[in-house]
């Protein structure tokens, strides 16, 4: 139980994570992806004629369904978005067992097992669910890319309010937990993260691009989709290092009991 | 009985690592985190470091699904 070991075990769950993410993206966003390409191809044939035909407009705009830098759909779709998920996870798996070994043993008398389950969970909460609902993914096809730098400014701001929030809290409640009980520490914590980020919720402004004549439930299902890849990618990353720090820690314990029964002797 | 399920109960207390022995790991975590972060979420996007299109387009799928905004 060293930050050598949690990081290794952060590594494994991250690499699995990774591949669990990819599968599912492949199951349930790629088809939304591809259905708003078809979306994007259909309706833009049409101004792409006319647009071309009044000045040679170079296509520099970013559109989709042919093979763009000798990238193709197939590739996109396959190996390079198995190159996102698996090194996003195996990074982000690092990261977080580098973030279970802060938590362990800092909360109470929590065990290390309850502590990383708990990092993980606030992290899907602040990193994924509270973004989400603030800035839902748009897919391909959606975004006009004159904003670009507007939203990603946004979003990336929005993720890192929401992030350090959720570490803010943490570190309020362990204060709060030196002499008050955990429902207070709990309750006090929970009230700092949802008011600074309801805050920055209301203040920042919103996304709004979505063409009115794209398809709603194209529109859903990429959402759905993008959420579900995430969910997999960070529960994957919950269950394999609580699972790998629980073999950790009933060793550790094993180890203690001998040798107070070796002492005892 | 004479199987004891003791490993199952640790009634050990859990002992913090010093932040001195972690603060190297979480350094570097964070630096490949914002590298990562960037390139798979970002270049070729709102901003460019490479020339081209190839980082953009090549985990271009996965940038929408792991919620990135994107063009």
């Amino acid at each position: 139980m060293n930050p050598r070991s949690f990081l290794i075990h952060g590594l494994i769950a991250g690499l699995l994570g990774g591949l669990v993410a990819f599968v599912v993206a492949l199951g349930v966003g790629e088809p939304a992806i591809n259905d708003a390409i078809a979306e994007e191809e259909s309706s833009a044939a049409a101004a792409h004629a006319a647009e071309h035909a009044e000045e040679g407009t170079s296509t520099e705009g970013h559109s989709h369904g042919d093979e763009e830098g000798g990238i193709s759909r197939g590739q996109q779709a396959g190996p390079g978005l198995a190159t996102a998920t698996v090194l996003f996870g195996v990074v982000l798996g690092g990261v977080a067992g580098i973030g279970a070994a802060f938590a362990a043993g800092r909360f109470g008398r929590l065990s290390p097992v309850a502590t990383t389950g708990l990092v993980v969970g606030l992290g899907f909460l602040s990193a994924v669910l509270v973004p989400w609902l603030k800035y839902p993914p748009n897919p391909p096809a959606v975004g006009s890319g004159d904003t670009i730098g507007e939203r990603t400014a946004l979003y990336f701001g929005f993720l890192a309010i929401s992030v350090l929030a959720v570490i803010g809290a943490l570190i309020i409640a362990r204060r709060v937990l030196e002499d008050r009980s955990a429902w207070t520490a709990s309750v006090t914590g929970g009230a700092f993260y949802l008011g600074l980020v309801g805050l920055a919720t209301v203040l920042m402004a919103p996304i709004d691009e979505v063409p009115d004549s794209f398809p709603a439930n194209t529109l859903v299902d990429f959402r759905v989709g993008s959420l579900l890849t995430q969910s997999a990618l960070w529960l994957t990353i919950g269950v394999v290092l609580t699972g790998l720090v629980h073999r950790a820690w009933t060793a550790r314990a094993a180890e203690a009991v001998r040798l107070e029964k070796a002492q005892a002797l | 009985m004479s199987h004891t399920t003791a490993v199952a109960t640790p009634e050990i207390a859990p002992v913090a690592i010093p932040v001195r022995q972690l603060a190297p790991w979480a350094l570097f975590s964070a630096l490949l985190a914002v590298v990562t972060l960037y390139f798979v979420g970002s270049e070729q996007g709102a901003t460019t470091l490479l020339s081209g299109t190839g980082v953009h387009e090549w985990v271009h799928d996965g940038r929408h699904l792991l919620g990135f905004p994107c063009h």
